[in-house]
């Protein structure tokens, strides 16, 4: 933590979120921290529902309308996001930050072409001249081209539902780095494409980001792919996150017992056979536990796990983790 | 794609073939004898003969279809027994006035509905959405006549501000040429411009008592479909990339949710037609719904199928222009002949 706070492209602080549903108030985000460095690319691990998608949508405020933020701060290059004008919010969509959905059959826009969704993106980045048609034409005819598309300007001209799912999340990485960007996030791109070229998309993903010099927060619940494509790994669960550590870091060593859990459930190759899971399951939202939300699964829960919020504490090697069981032997 | 349309115009002749010869055959077993019912009880029996043998009532149920049809594919639809004229020329006379109310009505169907649609979007969840459903399920319950019944009783004699009968009012000359027989249009080509304002305001209540369940149902159904889009993630995907929030909302939004709503404005405007023939008769309005109506209640077997045909073929023209417009908005329907949605 020695990296002064301003070199952050994203920083997140104390961040809670809660929904409004019929059954009442489900808390889903429970005091994220959060940050990114620039240039850094992070994954962000945890099981489905666990308020990944959620902490990325804050940052870019697209929460649904349904969502409440009682506390906490996203900070945008020490901007804070939560308290924008619309006008900072439609320069930090604009040019800041992009993001590429999950399932790329639904985040194009059916009934427009390729051509007309990106000139579009590219339209509201405010980089140079980009009001004029023969500039966005060029721009993303450009953007298309490196990502190895064949015959970009035939793709232009063609609807959504005319390209393959793997095709169509080629586009949408040339759209978030049509322009340059700070910061790209990637929602589980890879989990609804063909296995064959989930590998693909995710070398292409990390390549341009790299020649971009952009940021990128990958979300994903494999491990395997988190290793591949980032820097820096979060693990998070139940709306917390428990343990941060660079990717080579935390795969040699893992700290949190969720994280250690998670790890004995990737199936290996050698010996072992099937992989272990977790037993017990996601806490309730509407209800959650007290204290660290992990306790009710945890083999090493302690009464203080039972009311008391495990916070970061800092292991060196930029390794860090939110229990108390490193606290209580006074380091790690 | 020409395949396709060749198809379906396939399709349409078979289906207007089968109208002709339900139409044909239930008017003529309906109990009563038409030519007994034109010429009235005192006339006797040679005569009415004469007319039937005129009619071909004599002939088989067979011939009498044929020969119908032999007429029918040269425009000739018979003679009426309650007006003595050519049914064709009739449906010349009659059939401008009707499309005139019907036209009217279509525009402010699709602009109010859709409107009341955005509006309602855009306030998800406010007063203003509370609102425009209550009034929707007015209208939608709320049959035509009714509401034409509470426009003549508001508008006609509570607060007189509009005619309430026929097409224009008796001081007002009709156009001087007729061109398409639509007097708002004649008017309009002749350059008679308060002639146009009166034919417009007889024109208003019809058309809006017509037009109200179809504007309701639109509504609802472009609230509906634009609400559940809005929560898509391409849309979601160009709010994300700073996409204006007007530009996303009548654009981006917009057009991927006015598909359903243009395939059932082309039903409820084709439904326009039925419900005018209540519609015209209460305003008192020469149309060739009143025209129908007459027509089946006096057993103008002639009459009754002409009317019919040529509803039945405006209802597939409205249907082969909806289907352009879909065709026009889905990129899905124009290149692939279908949608998977």
């Amino acid at each position: 933590m020695s990296v002064a706070a301003d070199s952050f492209v994203v920083q997140i602080k104390d961040l809670h979120v809660e929904y409004k549903t019929y059954a009442g108030m489900v808390k889903v985000l429970n005091g994220v921290n959060f940050h990114v460095d620039a240039g850094e690319k992070v994954a962000i691990v945890g099981e489905t529902g666990c308020g990944k998608t959620t902490t990325v949508k804050s940052i870019l405020r697209i929460l649904p309308r349904n969502s409440r933020i009682p506390k906490g701060e996203v900070l945008f290059k020490g901007e804070n996001v939560l308290k924008m004008t619309p006008a900072q919010v439609r320069i930090l969509r604009g040019s800041g930050v992009s993001m590429i959905f999950q399932d790329p059959t639904m985040s194009l826009n059916p009934v427009f072409t390729i051509g007309e969704q990106m000139m579009e993106v590219i339209r509201n980045s405010g980089s140079p001249g980009a009001e004029k048609r023969e500039v966005q034409q060029e721009l993303a005819v450009m953007a298309l081209r490196e990502t190895a598309m064949p015959d970009p300007e035939r793709i232009m001209l063609s609807y959504p539902f005319q390209l393959s799912g793997g095709m169509r999340q080629r586009v949408c990485i040339a759209m978030s780095l049509s322009t340059p960007r700070d910061m790209v996030i990637a929602d589980e791109p890879t989990t609804n494409l063909d296995v064959t070229i989930q590998d693909q998309v995710l070398k292409l993903l990390k390549e341009r980001v790299e020649s971009k010099h952009s940021s990128l927060i990958l979300i994903t619940h494999s491990l395997g792919v988190a290793r591949e494509t980032s820097d820096r790994i979060y693990v998070m669960y139940a709306g917390n996150m428990v343990e941060t550590a660079p990717t080579k870091e935390l795969f040699g060593e893992q700290l949190h017992p969720y994280t250690q859990a998670l790890m004995r459930c990737i199936p290996r190759l050698s010996g072992g056979g099937v992989a272990e899971g977790i037993p017990g399951r996601i806490p309730n939202y509407l209800t959650p536990p007290e204290g660290c939300r992990f306790a009710p699964r945890c083999p090493h829960a302690m009464e203080r796990c039972r009311s008391e919020k495990p916070e970061f504490i800092a292991c060196g090697n930029g390794h860090m983790v939110a229990c108390f069981l490193y606290d209580e032997k006074g380091g790690c | 794609m020409v395949l396709r349309w060749l198809q379906r115009i396939g399709v349409y002749f078979l289906v207007l073939l089968g109208l002709s010869i339900l139409v044909f055959v239930i008017a003529r077993v309906i109990p009563g004898d038409p030519a007994r019912q034109a010429l009235g009880p005192r006339v006797s029996e040679e005569t009415v003969q004469a007319l039937r043998e005129k009619l071909n009532l004599d002939k088989p149920l067979f011939t009498q279809y044929v020969l119908w049809f032999k007429g029918a594919i040269r425009l000739d639809l018979g003679d009426s027994l309650l007006t003595r004229r050519p049914v064709i020329e009739d449906v010349r006379r009659y059939l401008p006035a009707t499309l005139e109310i019907v036209l009217l009505s279509a525009v402010f169907m699709a602009a109010g509905g859709i409107l009341f649609g955005i509006v309602a979007t855009k306030y998800t969840g406010k007063w203003q959405d509370a609102l425009i459903r209550v009034l929707s399920y007015l209208g939608i319950v709320s049959p035509p006549f009714v509401w034409a019944v509470l426009f003549m009783l508001l508008f006609g004699y509570i607060i007189p501000v509009l005619p309430t009968t026929g097409r224009i009012a008796q001081s007002v000359a009709a156009p001087t040429r007729m061109i398409t027989g639509m007097y708002t249009v004649d008017y309009l080509l002749t350059g008679n411009l308060a002639g146009w304002w009166d034919a417009f305001k007889h024109l208003l209540l019809p058309s809006i008592a017509l037009m109200l369940g179809g504007m309701a149902q639109a509504a609802r159904l472009t609230r509906s479909n634009m609400v559940e889009n809005s929560m898509k993630d391409y849309i979601q995907a160009q709010q994300a990339y700073g996409v204006p929030e007007k530009k996303l909302l009548y654009k981006y939004l917009l057009k991927p949710s006015l598909i359903p709503t243009i395939s059932i404005l082309a039903l409820d405007i084709a439904a326009v037609f039925g419900n005018a023939f209540l519609v015209e008769n209460l305003f008192n309005y020469p149309g060739l719904s009143r025209y129908g109506l007459s027509a089946m209640l006096n057993k103008d077997i002639n009459a009754i199928s002409g009317v019919v045909m040529v509803f039945g073929l405006i209802f597939i023209l409205v249907n082969i222009l909806s289907d352009m417009v879909v065709a026009w908005l889905d990129p899905r329907v124009r290149l692939m002949g279908g949608a998977d949605v």
